[in-house]
């Protein structure tokens, strides 16, 4: 009887002891997540120098950001950014995927290389990438010389790429505002992708392993040919694999901060402001010397705003397509 | 029924796959030159590493860090730096390294060798307080590592096995924190250490990660898996809650406690952002704000930064080698948060 009681006692949990288990994981998440995410929110409506809050300013912060020209080039430098890494690490990574997914002699070594820059931090790859993009005597240019081109400045060259290649087709006018991207957020875009692919690999190769045999053998019996057996059963079949790596690799893009702190400038951000994306500017107004933490939280709400309604895409699409 | 047979055979496993010929050494050529543009740019870094700072500017680059040597008669041999050539007249300027001293000498005076310089790592090292980085990058990922081990463990048995009211809301709470980017709660997160007094500290850089959302989301999935009659039995016999946490529970899930400490090791070794908020002096700076810095202040001494780049990430590279299964796994679901 007693063990009967005993049982029943432990069996309906009660809350105090829940709560005891809760309590370590549970004050560092209210403390150093739940708090700073409500009160970013908060901030961006005061006046916050050198980490002391000092008035309350309504939307003033918000009226300041969206008249500022940097904000909205940061953004837009993003954006491009963001569309330069996402669709060719995706086809890249998807292609390597495929060719892996082919019964290759040594799989385990093609993936860890692949994979090794994932496990490399980005501080030291974004030096050594610096160095290879060196205009004088980097590794790139001296490919370039070898292969019969000239060099170029990559990381110090301000110009657009739209407007390079039409100045080296010998057009002497090109308008300003279809300029594209400068090189130097060229050069920071290939070093993201070359990081970030073998990571978009490994999962592309695991959604590829998951599409059960029957399917392709079905099609080959149906005498469908490579490409036929790829766009009809393989894409289709991949596509939640698809849609979360696309989602996965945008979010993390939209943050990019260490390529950009360490690769570009002095000044950061440089040349001519070409590579200041919205992280970075959020940092500079927030924690450089007479920074506003008030302003630099506006800032941070746009960004979370941004990455939220992507999730939030990604959710709808995905319940959609999910079961195809 | 035998045709069937043979066309099941052939193609089991099948897949979208290529087989003969051309279309082989294509699958083959493609993941080769992959391979290269990967291993190049590491490749690059260790030879600039071992190279002198005059080995650095000529051109073209020599792929193997390489001295150049003349005869100093009796079989000595003077290390030299090539200062120029004239091709033309087949002619080599050199500068002796010990004595700085300048001659003329005829091309094939000058004998190539390879010559590794080791001394840049501990120039570099020497350069800047890396010892004390490394330290502090260590202690940091102890502490943050075993944080998120007892923390994550405790929380995802409550959320896993423990019935109380709002059990499922609170956790879905709690997973919605994740998808939030750190960017976003930076500035209020250095307020906060700001008013407990935690900038420029060890606590900065450790309590703030050793809750990890989405190891106890890990964690609570396998817990779930446990079958509650083992449960049931055990309480039976007298085992308390946490003896059972501890001695059936985490023995059982092994693989996932490894699976969390490998990326909770690799996200805390690599993490930049934060460090570089809530640090400002070298006694507490981890090593990735330390190489930042470096590089920085090196400027042109590429060698340098190359040897100091190549020994800060050469513990994760070599344990990535020892254990590249495990990693690729725990990385690989660590970024599986949807």
């Amino acid at each position: 009887m007693t063990w009967l009681g005993n049982l029943k006692r432990k069996k309906i949990m009660d809350p105090l002891t829940a709560v005891l288990y809760l309590v370590p994981a549970g004050v560092i998440v209210v403390v150093f997540r739940m708090i700073p995410i409500g009160s970013a929110f908060i901030l961006s409506f005061f006046d916050v120098k050198m980490g002391r809050i000092r008035g309350f300013v309504g939307l003033a912060q918000y009226a300041r950001l969206f008249q500022d020209p940097t904000f909205w080039s940061s953004l837009g430098t993003t954006a491009y950014y963001v569309v330069g890494v996402v669709p060719l690490s995706l086809f890249l990574s998807l292609l390597a995927a495929v060719l892996l997914n082919q019964k290759i002699r040594g799989l385990g070594f093609y993936r860890t290389v692949y994979f090794l820059p994932v496990v490399t931090s980005l501080v030291a790859v974004s030096m050594v990438w610096k160095w290879i993009f060196h205009p004088r005597l980097g590794l790139l240019n001296y490919f370039l010389g070898f292969l019969g081109g000239g060099s170029l400045q990559w990381l110090e060259e301000p110009r657009g790429i739209f407007e390079m290649a039409a100045g080296a087709m010998g057009w002497s006018w090109w308008p300003a505002g279809l300029a594209g991207p400068s090189l130097a957020l060229i050069a920071v875009i290939v070093v993201a992708i070359w990081r970030g692919i073998g990571y978009n690999i490994v999962i592309f190769l695991a959604g590829l392993q998951n599409i059960p045999d029957q399917y392709y053998e079905a099609a080959r019996i149906d005498g469908a040919n490579p490409r036929q057996v790829f766009w009809r059963v393989t894409w289709p079949l991949l596509s939640p694999t698809t849609f979360y790596v696309l989602l996965s690799t945008t979010i993390v893009s939209f943050q990019v901060f260490t390529q950009i702190y360490l690769m570009t400038g002095p000044p950061v951000g440089g040349p001519m402001g070409t590579t200041k994306v919205i992280v970075y500017y959020l940092f500079e107004k927030g924690f450089d010397a007479g920074g506003n933490m008030g302003y630099a939280s506006a800032v941070a709400l746009v960004l979370f705003l941004i990455i939220l309604s992507l999730t939030l895409f990604q959710r709808r699409v995905v319940e959609r397509r999910v079961y195809y | 029924m035998e045709s069937t047979a043979t066309l099941k055979d052939r193609d089991l496993n099948a897949g979208f796959r290529l087989r003969r010929g051309a279309g082989r050494f294509g699958v083959y050529a493609g993941l080769w030159v992959g391979i290269i543009v990967m291993i190049v740019p590491f490749f690059w870094m260790m030879s600039t590493s071992l190279k002198s700072p005059i080995e650095i500017l000529e051109f073209p680059p020599t792929w193997i860090p390489t001295g150049h040597y003349v005869s100093a008669g009796e079989g000595t041999w003077d290390e030299v730096y090539v200062v120029s050539r004239d091709e033309r007249a087949g002619s080599v300027t050199v500068r002796r390294v010990e004595s700085g001293a300048e001659s003329v000498v005829a091309e094939d005076q000058v004998k190539d060798r390879i010559r590794l310089r080791f001394g840049n790592y501990i120039e570099a090292w020497n350069q800047a307080p890396f010892a004390r980085y490394y330290f502090n990058t260590i202690f940091v990922t102890l502490f943050v590592v075993a944080g998120v081990l007892v923390t994550s463990s405790l929380a995802a048995y409550a959320f896993a096995r423990m019935k109380f009211r709002g059990r499922d809301n609170l956790f879905v709470v709690f997973l919605s924190m994740m998808m939030v980017p750190q960017p976003v709660y930076i500035v209020p997160s250095y307020i906060i250490l700001v008013k407990l007094g935690w900038v420029n500290t060890y606590q900065a850089l450790i309590i703030p990660w050793i809750a990890h959302i989405f190891s106890i989301f890990l964690l609570r999935q396998h817990f779930k898996t446990i079958p509650n009659d083992l449960y049931d039995a055990a309480i039976i016999d007298g085992c308390s809650r946490f003896a059972f946490l501890w001695r059936i529970m985490l023995p059982l899930s092994k693989a996932v406690l490894v699976a969390v400490v490998i990326f909770t090791i690799v996200g805390t070794w690599n993490s930049f952002l934060w460090p570089l908020v809530m640090t400002n002096t070298p006694d507490v700076r981890p090593l990735q704000v330390g190489l930042a810095r470096f590089s920085q202040e090196q400027g042109t001494n590429h060698e340098l930064m190359m040897a100091a780049a190549a020994f800060s990430i050469a513990p994760l590279i070599v344990a990535y080698f020892f254990a590249q299964k495990q990693i690729i796994q725990s990385l690989a679901t660590s970024g599986m948060k949807s």
